[in-house]
């Protein structure tokens, strides 16, 4: 259904209500998917909503799964990811999923609906002052109390989730707004005069950090999840095979350089490859491109780095300098910041060779690596994932050592393929966030690795992901544990397993086939890989894997808190 | 290190929350806060009184600049513009202290602006010290109640901070 069949567009002007110009804008902005819960205060737009074919509606089964689901599409299309929730209880589980956007850059408009301006402040039926509650979580926030600020409204909160260092932006209307009828009209540019991203970098200080980059003997190029965000990962590849320079990537910066270059360093800090964070604390010039040196990455603050100058690149003023102290920072787009470094960089061959020589031989002798014995280890499950896939796989995670695992052992080689919550670190995240990732990638093969801790947080999807026939593989690394939390208890607690043993876990794969989903459980290390054969040839659903593995497993290298990045646990 | 920040906001809803808010979240203490309207109707200004290195300055006044409602971020230099409180203080008078009390008032430029039976109210407008000086030498006749501004101020000369 349109709004208006007997016209191809909708004409300049036309008396609509709140809720269809808030479709219509929605329209205008290009979404073409919707996530979203209803409820009392967003009943106008559900009505708008139905049957309506230009917007594809998924409802999932927790308003925490449709913000996680939004922000999974949102990671895999770079695309603004829109979830609809109704006001009070609704919006208020939303608070995850927009925190965990928040903490990770995620552009998401998140749509809520409010009591109606009569009842606002009154303690109404499911009222909750959510513009409050999310203003600490939120890159801005608006309380739409009339029709007429709709189009507006969305057209800036649009621009603001995804300009600049993209975030989440909650536009909370008042049921009364919804159903107003006014001149609809949709804005062709938005003013904001408080809102200026600087795009592009100071020449001159783009200048000085060509001077530190030629300068240096033991470069190495720290990327973070800005580059993936840029679209930067073909400028940062050009840079780091120009200068003939290493590359770590944080967490959030997997995919940002091909693992399988012989720069690649892949993962540095907490759970990072030893090779990579010993070229941290070695190398004399670290250039961060969209990086912001979390704790989990520096370790001991005063110890990181602790003979390198700094180069910072990053869109956000206020990460320059917050943590470390930065000899040349510079505020800008890093893809535009990084062609305009390649074009200063000359071409000269042999560069850096005793240094890249040292960190073959750390390569060589720390590498990434696990011991087997009779047990099926995770370590090996993601390697096979690998395999079987070729590499070719979008890998969303929950939160825990199969997080660390899969970002050690899966190579990644292309941006937007690693899905994870980094730095709100929410379990749960994984699995609602593949179903948005396969809406947003329907060809790509999309999987869920999963601990049996965190799939439990948000396994009511899987109704959600049987009903759309979501091929999504669905991988639990089944240790019956908390286990990061119980790694914890082990090295630093005395082995004190305080309410960390999950040995009561349910039947996952009953639970699996109660939804309608294809389940296996796997016991034995040599049937792996024939397992995740098969599941690839399911197509019409998801499949849920269970695999055994061994419980006390922890993940390593590991820099316990507080330590010096070369203070690291190897094995 | 104290530091007066000045920032121009645009006079919407939940403006002063965010800002507050940022300040809270992040550990940054305020010392004082004022808040009013300016010569253009859409904007406010916030003044904040704040202590921190220069690090700490830094961090605030970009992390005010974020905020999306937020246009402009001042750091006053102290000695470069005209900070004022304004405080209005009851303070216990009979016949024999009101003259001590109105030339005590005087030889701070403040003003009685009522006088009852057992109390005079004295509105005084200064720089922050001067204000606790006369706060003091009063305390010897019985405050009875003193309310304060926060710290308004505004940068000296030509320079036009918004």
């Amino acid at each position: 259904m349109t709004i208006f069949p007997q016209y191809d567009k909708i004409p300049i002007q036309m008396k609509i209500s709140g809720a269809q110009a808030l479709i219509e804008s929605l329209k205008k902005e290009g979404v073409e998917i919707v996530f979203g819960y209803p409820g009392g205060t967003v009943l106008p737009i559900y009505d708008v909503l139905y049957g309506e074919k230009a917007i594809k509606h998924i409802l999932p089964r927790h308003e925490q799964g449709s913000t996680h689901a939004a922000d999974g599409y949102a990671r895999v299309t770079g695309k603004v990811g829109v979830c609809i929730a109704t006001s009070g209880p609704g919006a208020t589980n939303t608070i995850t999923g927009i925190a965990t956007a928040f903490m990770d850059s995620i552009p998401m408009v998140i749509i809520t609906g409010q009591v109606a301006t009569p009842l606002i402040g009154r303690d109404s039926f499911q009222e909750a002052d959510i513009t409050g509650i999310t203003q600490p979580i939120t890159k801005h926030n608006y309380l739409v109390k009339t029709a007429e600020e709709i189009p507006r409204v969305i057209k800036e909160a649009f621009y603001i989730a995804s300009t600049g260092r993209p975030g989440p932006v909650v536009v909370d209307i008042a049921k009364d707004a919804q159903v107003n009828k006014f001149d609809f009209k949709y804005p062709d540019k938005v003013n904001l005069p408080g809102y200026k991203p600087t795009l592009k970098g100071d020449p001159e200080q783009v200048k000085a950090a060509a001077k530190l980059i030629a300068e240096s003997k033991k470069p190495l190029i720290y990327a973070g999840g800005g580059v993936i965000a840029s679209g930067a990962a073909a400028e940062l590849t050009e840079f780091a095979r120009k200068l003939n320079t290493p590359v770590t990537t944080t967490l959030m910066g997997l995919g940002a350089f091909p693992e399988t270059d012989k720069l690649a360093l892949q993962m540095l800090g907490m759970h990072g490859t030893a090779f990579a964070n010993y070229a941290v604390q070695e190398c004399d010039l670290l250039i961060a491109v969209g990086a912001r040196f979390d704790d989990r990455v520096t370790g001991h603050l005063p110890s990181f780095a602790p003979k390198a100058k700094h180069i910072q690149i990053d869109i956000d003023p206020a990460e320059i300098g917050k943590n470390v102290r930065i000899d040349v920072p510079i505020v800008g787009d890093v893809k535009q910041t990084l062609k305009e470094l390649n074009a200063l960089i000359p071409v000269k061959a042999g560069r850096h060779l005793a240094w890249l020589k040292q960190i073959e031989e750390w390569k060589n002798k720390f590498p990434l690596s696990y011991k087997k014995n009779n047990f099926i280890k995770p370590q090996y499950v993601i390697e096979m994932i690998d395999e079987v896939t070729k590499g070719e796989a979008i890998i969303c995670t929950e939160v825990g050592q199969h997080q660390m695992w899969a970002a050690q052992f899966f190579k990644f080689t292309k941006p937007r393929t690693w899905v994870s919550s980094g730095g709100l670190g929410t379990m749960g995240y994984g699995f609602p966030a593949s179903i948005g990732a396969q809406f947003g990638r329907p060809d790509s093969t999309v999987f869920n690795i999963a601990g049996d801790g965190s799939i439990q947080m948000n396994i009511q999807e899987l109704a959600t992901a049987v009903i759309h026939k979501l091929p999504i593989k669905i991988v639990v690394l089944n240790n019956s544990f908390l286990g990061m939390v119980r790694q914890w208890q082990e090295l630093i607690y005395e082995k004190r397993y305080s309410s960390t043993n999950l040995c009561n876990n349910p039947d996952l794969v009953k639970i699996a086939e109660a939804y309608g989903a294809k389940a296996m459980r796997i016991t034995d290390q040599t049937k792996v890989k024939a397992a995740l054969e098969e599941a690839m040839k399911i197509t019409d659903g998801p499949v849920l894997l269970d695999f055994s593995v061994d419980k006390e497993e922890n993940v390593l290298p590991f820099v316990p808190p507080g330590q010096a990045l070369n203070e690291m646990i190897i094995d | 290190m104290k530091h007066t920040i000045s920032a121009i906001v645009e006079n919407k809803p939940g403006v002063l929350h965010r800002v507050v808010g940022l300040f809270s979240r992040r550990g940054y203490n305020i010392d004082s806060l004022a808040v009013g309207t300016t010569e253009k109707t859409e904007v406010s200004r916030i003044t904040i009184v704040v202590t921190g290195d220069d690090l700490v300055l830094e961090q605030i006044i970009k992390q005010l600049y974020k905020q999306i409602d937020v246009l402009e971020v001042f750091d006053l230099p102290q000695n470069e513009s005209i900070e004022r409180e304004l405080a209005l203080i009851k303070v216990k008078a009979n016949e024999k202290t009101r003259n001590e009390i109105a030339q005590l008032a005087e030889t701070f430029n403040a003003r009685i602006v009522d006088v009852a039976e057992e109390t005079v109210i004295i509105e005084v407008s200064l720089e922050k010290e001067k204000v606790e000086n006369l706060q003091k030498l009063l305390e010897k006749f019985g405050i009875q109640e003193l309310v304060r501004t926060g710290k308004i101020a505004i940068q000296k000369g030509g320079k036009n901070n918004g």
